[in-house]
């Protein structure tokens, strides 16, 4: 395949937040590449997954957890659903490395999780870190900064 | 009911052999009286002193409803400052930890104190003169917390005069501070990794509850815990268990694995699960880390150290760890349907990166607030919150596995899912609050 152009790389970072807000939630992991990861650090510019806490750090196996889980019949979190909305700015490609075939892209965004009457606004940055695998766009790295990152929080219960 | 000002009689009254009355959660009366009595008259945990390894270093918290300043003096031992200038009430420290230095330095009239609170300077001094500031209350400086012991880099702060000294009141149940530091092959423990902070609108006492629940795990953990179990089942076959499986799936052990690990009763409200084994007993070594226990305490300590599987060591009122994995919970209460719960993590010093590495995933997947363990449990406070308010039964059951004979045992090992631990709890929540409201 060609190259995606810039255009390809915007379009699929808004079709993965249509996804979340559709609850589309299989077609979103399929986004994914086998060794993904969603990030959502703790601390403001973290550069340490490992050795410093973050709130999400998640490898495909535990998004798929968190995917099966929201269907189960015992989820008591989730009785009423959540439900959530994505606005994002027009993403903006930062890097794009056509050799090898890697692209990263930034999105401010805000976020909207409501359930019962309740309803919650964060505001952050995704950087989607992309790469052609068997031809299609894949999810190497998604990275959500709240900017409010090190605030205390309620639950928060889908995906940003 | 009401009248709890003053009530010695009305606050005991909540408190029966098997129930508690529902205004122990939600009168915000009973809250106020716990902040001026249960939280003055109990030794509560105020940060590790690692925080403030150097002279100058300090963090700021709360005990209770009070903001302190855990603080390095010059002398380089750990003081408990009230959080207020002398002069206008000012909060003194704007970021929550920092270095100030030799002396700490209010921001809106400059008025300077050494790092044990004791006044420095006031500019323009000579406009107190033969004011009578020598018997004011500002000139004492920031007012320390008289009581605060650090045991092994954990410190405790006493806010009144009334109740126990450190020792008589923690008692035996330091032993699992022991065992969580001597998991250090150089006998020492640092905070490490940050504070998830997750916010819970219900009672601080269901979270301390809570840690000794073991007939809730299978029940309330069934959707993420058994999710993952479920899920890891369709891994190809031959593939090594994950660390994040491994952490999971201990949760929906069955009831039988619960009833057999044990609680320890201790008195004074302290107490823990996990007496002969627990959720933390059958995680993967990790290479190296036995030799260097081995070479730091000699095979059979080393081996009597890592035996030790204490699941949730509770140190009441409002603390709770876990040896095993590093890890400690401090649930603080800000409004009778309000509490923050902050998760702290340590390294172990000497020992690989991979302990901390799992105790921060285990502490992101099960304490965060974006941890699919975690939402459950808030779900389950939040209703029980809610459901308190129905008029028609006022009263919380904490019969299980009671017996009268308890009640001259302070101390026990008995069956896992014994609710002794949350009577034990409430006997001394009558105590700690009845003790400094004089007689009736």
């Amino acid at each position: 395949m060609s190259p995606p152009s810039n255009q390809d790389l915007i379009d699929f970072v808004t079709r993965e937040a249509r996804l979340i807000d559709q609850h589309r939630l299989e077609e979103w992991l399929d986004l994914f590449a086998e060794d993904g990861i969603y990030w959502m650090p703790l601390e403001w510019g973290q550069t340490d997954p490992r050795l410093t806490a973050s709130l999400m750090y998640e490898d495909k196996l535990l998004l798929k957890i968190r995917v099966e889980r929201l269907k189960g019949n015992r989820t008591f979190s989730q009785k009423p659903k959540s439900r959530c909305h994505h606005l994002l700015q027009v993403p903006q490609v930062d890097q794009r490395d056509d050799a090898t075939g890697t692209y990263t892209v930034w999105t401010p965004m805000h976020y909207v999780e409501t359930r019962f009457d309740e309803q919650q606004l964060y505001a952050a940055w995704a950087t989607h870190t992309l790469a052609v695998v068997d031809g299609h766009l894949r999810i190497k790295l998604k990275r959500v900064d709240l900017v409010n990152c090190d605030a205390a929080f309620g639950s928060i219960q889908l995906f940003m | 009911m009401n009248g709890y000002r003053g009530g010695v009689d009305a606050i005991r009254g909540l408190v029966r052999e098997t129930e508690v009355h529902r205004d122990i959660y939600i009168n915000q009366d009973v809250f106020q009286l716990e902040m001026e009595h249960l939280f003055a008259n109990t030794w509560v945990y105020v940060g590790h002193d690692s925080q403030v390894a150097n002279a100058g270093d300090y963090f700021g918290t709360t005990i209770g409803a009070q903001p302190v300043l855990m603080v390095r003096h010059t002398d380089n031992t750990v003081r408990v400052l009230h959080n207020r200038c002398p002069h206008k009430g000012v909060r003194i420290t704007t970021e929550t930890c920092g270095n100030t230095g030799k002396f700490f330095r209010c921001p809106y009239h400059a008025w300077s104190f050494k790092t044990d609170g004791s006044l420095l300077a006031i500019p323009l001094r000579k406009g107190y003169e033969n004011t009578g500031l020598e018997t004011s209350h500002a000139v004492a400086g920031m007012t320390p917390v008289k009581h605060v012991r650090n045991y092994r880099g954990f410190v405790f702060a006493k806010l009144s005069d009334h109740g126990p000294e450190f020792e008589e009141y923690f008692g035996e149940s330091l032993s699992s501070i022991d065992n969580m530091v001597d998991r250090s092959p150089a006998g020492r423990l640092e905070v490490a990794g940050g504070v998830l902070r997750y916010m819970h609108n219900c009672n601080w006492k269901m979270l301390v509850e809570n840690q000794t629940d073991t007939c809730h795990p299978m029940v309330a953990h069934e959707s993420s815990a058994g999710t993952a179990v479920e899920v890891w089942k369709n891994a190809p076959p031959g593939t090594k268990k994950p660390m994040a499986v491994e952490i999971f799936a201990p949760f929906i052990s069955p009831y039988e694995f619960y009833e057999g690990m044990g609680i320890r009763i201790w008195p004074n409200g302290h107490g823990h699960t996990g007496v002969s084994h627990s959720i933390h007993s059958d995680y993967s070594a990790v290479p190296g880390y036995f030799q260097m226990m081995v070479e730091a305490h000699g095979e059979a300590r080393a081996k009597a150290i890592l035996d030790e599987n204490r699941h949730n060591t509770v140190y009441f009122p409002n603390t709770m760890i876990k040896g095993p994995i590093q890890l400690l919970r401090l649930f603080k209460p800000i409004a009778a349907d309000k509490t923050l719960v902050e998760s702290w993590t340590f390294r172990l010093v000497g020992a690989p990166d991979m302990l901390l590495e799992r105790t921060l995933m285990y502490n992101r997947l099960i304490n965060a607030p974006t941890s699919v363990v975690g939402h459950d449990d808030l779900e389950v406070y939040e209703r029980a919150q809610e459901g308190l308010h129905v008029d028609a039964n006022q009263w919380v059951n904490v019969q299980r596995l009671y017996s009268a004979a308890e009640m001259s045992e302070p101390t026990a090992v008995t069956n896992g899912t014994t609710e002794w631990q949350m009577r034990n709890q409430f006997r001394a929540w009558a105590k700690f609050m009845t003790m400094s409201m004089g007689a009736q």
